[in-house]
């Protein structure tokens, strides 16, 4: 085994420990700071598979905004205790057995595959500039359509925002 | 040498299994959230994955697209759960439209 393989077999088992901490987790805090640990250890993966960059917008957006906007959400409304769900543990058994049947295929099916995909993959390191000039020649489109998105999702999160406020002033000129 | 294509694609399945079951069986809906994030990681890992073995830079171009959609995802979902919760001043799914959370 060379030292990546190690490295991605310790990445592995950190990453879904903290990602199951999360899900079993009752608080919320808990939850993001697990969430964190796990997304710091994805990056770690994205470098060991050769994507420096991709790593360093994984910790900056992943870990560092996106959670950091749950964390404030979660600070800022009071949630009550979440129940426990009444169902019955047959339901989830069911569930249980029908996806590890599904993965145990998968499983299977990769093994049989044709071709080398049960060789060790060869180190690679993709330079940023490199990646960088690639995304913008080849998928300039596509990075317009992205900006478009975002650019929505802001005019969607500002509405919602003052939606409220807007509707109390229409009741009011109204009555 | 890094490990077989297959392994990283076990590990990318048994992540985003672990999204669905945080999804679907957590009553709170930052919970759900939570998981789709979860979800969009692994197939994020799964693209890398993918790039390296193919030996193409595409792989990684993905990723920028799939980091978009999930900020994008995340401020909007957001900025809805907070609308909800100060219109019903709840964040479990189940209470929003009925009161069958009261009757349990």
């Amino acid at each position: 085994m060379t030292p990546y393989a190690v490295c991605f077999y310790l990445l592995a088992v950190v990453i879904i420990m903290t990602t199951v901490m999360a899900i079993a987790c009752r608080n919320m805090v808990h939850t993001i700071l697990y969430l964190v640990a796990s997304f710091v250890g994805t990056a770690m993966m994205f470098y060991l598979l050769g994507a420096p960059l991709p790593a360093a917008l994984e910790v900056i957006i992943y870990a560092g905004g996106i959670m950091v906007l749950f964390l404030f959400i979660v600070m800022m409304l009071k949630i009550a205790d979440e129940k426990r769900s009444g169902q019955r543990a047959g339901r989830f058994a069911l569930a249980g057995m029908f996806g590890s049947i599904a993965y145990l295929s998968a499983c299977v099916l990769l093994h049989l595959l044709p071709g080398d995909a049960g060789v060790a993959m060869k180190a690679a390191f993709a330079e940023p500039a490199r990646y960088g000039a690639f995304v913008f020649h080849r998928h300039w489109l596509s990075i317009e359509v992205i900006s478009l998105l975002l650019l929505v999702v802001l005019i969607g999160a500002l509405l919602l925002g003052i939606g409220d406020r807007l509707n109390r002033r229409n009741g009011k000129e109204e009555s | 040498m890094i490990v077989p294509y297959y392994h990283v694609l076990l590990f990318a399945g048994i992540l985003f299994g672990l999204g669905v079951i945080c999804t679907l069986t957590r009553r709170n809906l930052i919970m759900i959230l939570l998981g789709l994030e979860i979800m969009l990681n692994a197939g994020a890992l799964a693209f890398i994955a993918s790039g390296l073995d193919a030996g193409q830079i595409e792989g990684q171009a993905v990723v920028i697209f799939v980091l978009a959609v999930a900020a994008a995802e995340v401020s909007l979902g957001l900025a809805l759960i907070t609308t909800i919760y100060r219109q019903t001043g709840t964040t479990d799914p189940r209470c929003i439209e009925s009161d069958t959370c009261e009757l349990e």
